[in-house]
């Protein structure tokens, strides 16, 4: 896979700065969640579990649960590709809708969706009451959640960034708006898309495992499934069976990379607009293999006369070039108006709903969450040195070891998409073992996931540092510290932002299943905002749910806005290379 | 259409295709409004091959872009055939510099989308894409992706793609500059037979270009565009024979007169060199004079060419000797000119003593020399220098300076500009830049630590 990118791409970094309108959007997106409180909260009442399942943790099952764990993550990700699809276009070539959705997206990002699980749960236990279906849905919303953001930026910029030639090619053919979807836009974010995909992919398997087995008001739901066979097993406190459920996911990892995204990569290559053919061409043999069968000759043959017909179809959506070049500016200014007042009132309404929910129950409730919010941030921090000092000159090394580098970016990329919290009852019972207390190994659980981003973006980036940038450090003796200081760091520093965003991020999702671990009947508590949150959907008190989530996006956003951001505008004008 | 069509008419026959009336094009800049194109007229008449010529920020290529209907202009009108249209232009097809084929698409593919998009059946648009094609030298290359051609095949996917749609106008944005001279001489030689044999779809044909030569071999009425803002400065009819032979003395001489044009001294009066800054003469009289985009290298490198040829010599034969373009020729002349290190008249470049004087001088000397120079005949850096003078500490922030070039510069120019001063203030020592503070100081030596 492309050993030199970054994840998240670029782009998914780089954004509008924070104003009045961001603060509006995270208000609406609270008020989105609220709604979906009021919903599961009716759900709550009148939900009876029809089926009780039990998982069962025979090893014989595994390869069932296995498979009910991979389609679950294929579905999210079908619907992250709808989703990336439509809103990324909407966002991309309409200026009204664009002021919404970018800033909207941007917080998504940060809000920990974690927190919203048994809120989504109820939800969606609402909708399809007594059936499984109501989990399965919450459990691929979580996966979807995961993987969605990063992928729907990366389309958005590059339907922004199209290069003006084929903005002007579409235009002066006047092709079809759909022709120009189809044959220009989406082959033209297609290599960001497919590498995004299979980052945001492998981030999926943490929310897979978190979201098949959860107690929601003391009660417990399971879907059959990986995640759900761990959970039972450690449960139960069989850790033979945890390492077997463990195995089986590194077997699935692997095996989602070889048969799905390494030749997904590899096809992508066609899709590059450099004029000339690359120099490193990325391979993969379960492509060549495919290629080599007359299967794809087949399917394109089948496919044409269906594309022909929805090509003349969608021939209404209309045709590129053919609108007024300028809008005359009343006309705009009343559009503006209308737009405004549309999003305004109901906007301003819901946000006296929020504030009246949160502090249905007194607003005391706050300034506890940001207490404890403090004491998580002060583990992300101590995270984030440690991860550093640690996983930055390993990193180096392997970067500047094209041999090491090769074999390591795969291996560091699985570690990156395992889900930690497999690893977690091992942790666990270690800390029972030796009475060390969760609220200093609640950093050790958190680092368990988010450390793999700064190693692999480290590696990346040491990767990228042009080799007569570092004869030309060779030749001028530099050594030691001056080399570091000189070469290494300013080469590394924006794919380690990126990095450090990612992992920090991760880091405060992870500590609302870190904060709080069982492990057979003992139950180890740290005190923190990812505790606060866990212990109010345990209870199913949704004001202080609401309460904590929105705090710990305060903390997300504000850190991002605050530290991250200016760090990478820094690393993108200073040292860019 | 018949071979005779083709002949060259510049005269009042054949259909107006285009015109344009009257254009302006302004671009909003954080100071107000930035003019650049003023008061362009322009007809393009059945069976004529017009170029348009002009030096990089001419606004050459804003013009095709206006008669595409790509963009709107700001003031003005334009037809075709003598009616307004609404979005892009329905009688031009339109070829790129940078050829903007579709990567994932085959050469047939490429072709075929625009007869896609006007719903043609599968089957006739695959024959008109494959006659498109033959017609433009592709044959055996329908099911080639672009990556796999050279770039002079590539633009002839180019050419197919907007000849398969029959279009009354081909509009050409420097569609041989991005090729190697053997490829792009090949490719035009070409194209020409097939307008004499009368085998193109297209009624006329408009080309932008900064290759005054490949102008006069190409076409039969070339424009001359101004800078800053771009205004048509002269319309000049060839009436060589075709094809055209480069050695011939009429081409030599058309040759040399577009070089007196583009150096901004049209020959109004024949034989009067001309001294004054070159682009006071080159527009409008209220913008202050542009720095062109030269380095202190580049110029010098040029002075000492020049001394080595005996201090004057044809513009036309040194562009061709030093093998340099046009665009990479001309703003090295006109650094000359605004320095007074050189005089121009009717296309040939002369040395004069100071700049005699700077090609000799050993580094010290010159520098010395230059600062002197530039404080009396640059404006910009003399403001520079002096507002740095009246700073506490002999130091301003650059964005200071950024402001004031904005007024009379869009954001892109104002930035290039700036960069030109630093250099050029840097190797005569008036100033410092520091990027990191992102300032211009005095001088380092002055300024403790």
């Amino acid at each position: 896979m492309n050993p030199d990118r970054t994840f998240p791409s670029p782009d998914a970094l780089r954004r509008l700065p924070f104003g009045p309108l961001d603060l509006a959007v995270f208000a609406v997106i609270l008020i989105g969640l609220l709604l979906l409180l009021e919903v599961g909260r009716g759900a709550t009442v009148s939900f009876a579990p029809t089926q009780v399942t039990t998982i069962s943790t025979d090893p014989a099952n595994l390869p069932y649960y296995a498979a009910r764990s991979l389609l679950r993550m294929f579905v999210a990700l079908g619907f992250s590709v709808l989703f990336t699809l439509g809103y990324g276009y909407l966002a991309a070539r309409s200026r009204r809708a664009e002021k919404i959705l970018v800033p909207a997206l941007d917080i998504l990002q940060s809000v920990p969706v974690l927190g919203f699980l048994s809120v989504t749960v109820t939800a969606f236990i609402a909708l399809f009451p007594g059936s499984l279906l109501g989990l399965e849905c919450a459990s691929i919303f979580a996966i979807f959640t995961a993987q969605a953001w990063n992928m729907t930026f990366s389309f958005y910029h590059s339907v922004r960034a199209l290069p003006r030639e084929l903005d002007e090619v579409s235009r002066s053919l006047r092709l079809t708006r759909w022709q120009r979807f189809w044959k220009i836009e989406v082959p033209n974010s297609m290599v960001g898309l497919v590498w995004n995909g299979m980052m945001s992919f492998g981030g999926g398997w943490f929310f897979l495992a978190a979201s098949e087995a959860i107690s929601v008001l003391n009660r417990h739901y399971a879907l059959p499934g990986i995640g759900s066979y761990v959970a039972t097993a450690v449960d139960h406190g069989e850790m033979g069976k945890v390492g077997l459920g463990i195995a089986t996911m590194v077997v699935m990892i692997l095996a989602v990379n070889v048969f799905f995204w390494r030749p997904l990569t590899a096809w992508a290559e066609r899709f590059k607009l450099e004029e000339s053919a690359a120099a490193e061409q990325q391979g993969s043999l379960v492509l060549n293999l495919l290629r080599r069968t007359s299967w794809p000759r087949l399917l394109g043959a089948a496919r044409r006369p269906v594309t022909e017909r929805v090509g003349r179809l969608m021939r209404v959506l209309g045709r590129d070039g053919t609108a007024p070049l300028s809008v005359p500016a009343r006309q705009t200014r009343r559009g503006d108006l209308i737009f405004g007042v549309l999003v305004g009132v109901p906007l301003a309404y819901g946000l006296y709903r929020l504030i009246a929910y949160v502090g249905a129950d007194g607003y005391g409730v706050l300034p506890e969450a940001f207490g404890l919010g403090a004491i998580t941030f002060g583990r992300v921090c101590v995270l984030l040195v440690i991860g550093t000092v640690i996983w930055v000159p390993v990193g180096v090394w392997i970067g500047l070891n094209p041999r090491v580098a090769r074999l390591a970016q795969p291996i560091v990329q699985v570690l990156a998409s395992f889900p930690a919290n497999f690893l977690f009852p091992f942790a666990t019972l270690a800390f029972i073992k030796t009475g060390l207390s969760l609220n200093v190994g609640g950093i050790l659980l958190m680092s368990l996931g988010a450390q793999w981003y700064i190693l692999f973006n480290t590696i990346a980036g040491a990767m990228a540092i042009p080799t007569d940038l570092r004869e030309a450090a060779d030749v001028a003796g530099l050594h030691g510290w001056n080399r570091w200081r000189r070469l290494i760091i300013p080469g590394i520093f924006p794919a380690y932002v990126t990095g450090g965003i990612t992992a920090s991020g991760g880091a405060w999702n992870a500590s609302i299943v870190a904060e709080v671990v069982t492990y057979g009947g003992t139950t180890l508590t740290a005190s923190g905002l990812g505790a606060f949150i866990a212990g109010a959907a345990e209870d199913g008190d949704f004001h202080k749910i609401l309460a904590g989530v929105m705090v710990m996006s305060i903390y997300v956003v504000g850190l991002n806005r605050l530290f991250w951001r200016r760090l990478y505008g820094l690393a993108e004008t200073r040292y860019s290379l | 259409m018949t071979p005779e069509t083709k002949t060259p008419t510049h005269g009042a026959q054949g259909m107006r295709l285009i015109e344009v009336r009257d254009l302006q094009k302004t671009f909003d800049t954080r100071d107000g409004e930035l003019s650049v194109l003023e008061g362009i007229d322009l007809t393009v008449r059945e069976s004529e091959i017009v170029a348009l010529l002009g030096k990089s920020g001419s606004g050459k290529s804003t013009l095709l872009r206006c008669i595409a209907g790509l963009i709107p202009p700001s003031e003005g009108l334009v037809l075709y055939r003598e009616q307004p249209f609404v979005g892009t232009n329905p009688g031009v097809g339109m070829v790129f510099q940078s050829f903007a084929l579709l990567p994932w698409l085959t050469v047939q593919q490429n072709v075929e989308l625009g007869l896609e998009a006007q719903g043609i059946e599968p089957e006739p648009r695959a024959r008109r894409a494959v006659a498109a094609i033959d017609t433009i030298g592709l044959d055996g290359f329908e099911s080639a992706y672009p990556k796999e051609l050279s770039g002079g095949m590539r633009q002839r996917v180019g050419f197919a793609r907007a000849l398969v749609m029959e279009p009354d106008v081909l509009l050409m944005d420097e569609p041989f500059s991005a090729l190697d001279v053997l490829t792009s001489e090949n490719l035009r030689t070409e194209l020409l037979e097939l307008w004499a044999d009368g085998e193109f779809p297209t009624e006329a044909m408009l080309m932008v270009t900064h290759n005054i030569e490949e102008a006069v071999q190409f076409a039969d009425r070339i424009v001359v565009l101004g800078t800053n803002p771009g205004r048509v400065r002269a319309e000049v009819a060839v009436d060589l024979d075709r094809p055209r032979d480069r050695r011939a003395p009429g081409f030599e001489a058309l040759l040399d007169r577009i070089y007196a044009i583009m150096t901004g001294r049209e020959a109004r009066e024949p034989g009067s060199p001309t001294v004054a800054a070159p682009t006071t003469a080159a527009g409008s009289e209220s913008r202050p004079a542009m720095l062109p985009h030269a380095s202190v290298d580049g110029f010098s490198g040029l002075l000492e060419i020049l001394r080595d040829a005996g201090g004057d010599t044809d513009l036309a034969d040194l562009a061709d000797d030093i093998s340099l373009d046009v665009d990479d020729l001309l703003p090295l002349v006109d650094a000359c000119l605004m320095l007074g290190f050189a005089t121009t008249s009717e296309g040939r470049l002369r040395i004069t003593e100071q700049g005699r004087g700077f090609a000799d001088a050993d580094i010290q000397e010159s520098k010395q020399l230059f600062a002197g120079v530039a404080m009396e005949r640059v404006p910009f850096m003399r403001t520079v220098r002096q507002s740095l003078d009246h700073a506490d500490d002999g130091a301003l922030k650059v964005g200071f300076f950024l402001d004031i070039l904005r007024r009379s510069f869009s954001g892109e120019e104002a930035q290039a500009q700036l960069e030109v001063a630093i250099d050029w203030g840097r190797y005569g020592e008036l100033y410092e830049y520091d990027s990191q503070t992102e300032e211009l100081t005095r001088n380092l030596e002055e300024r403790p630590g």
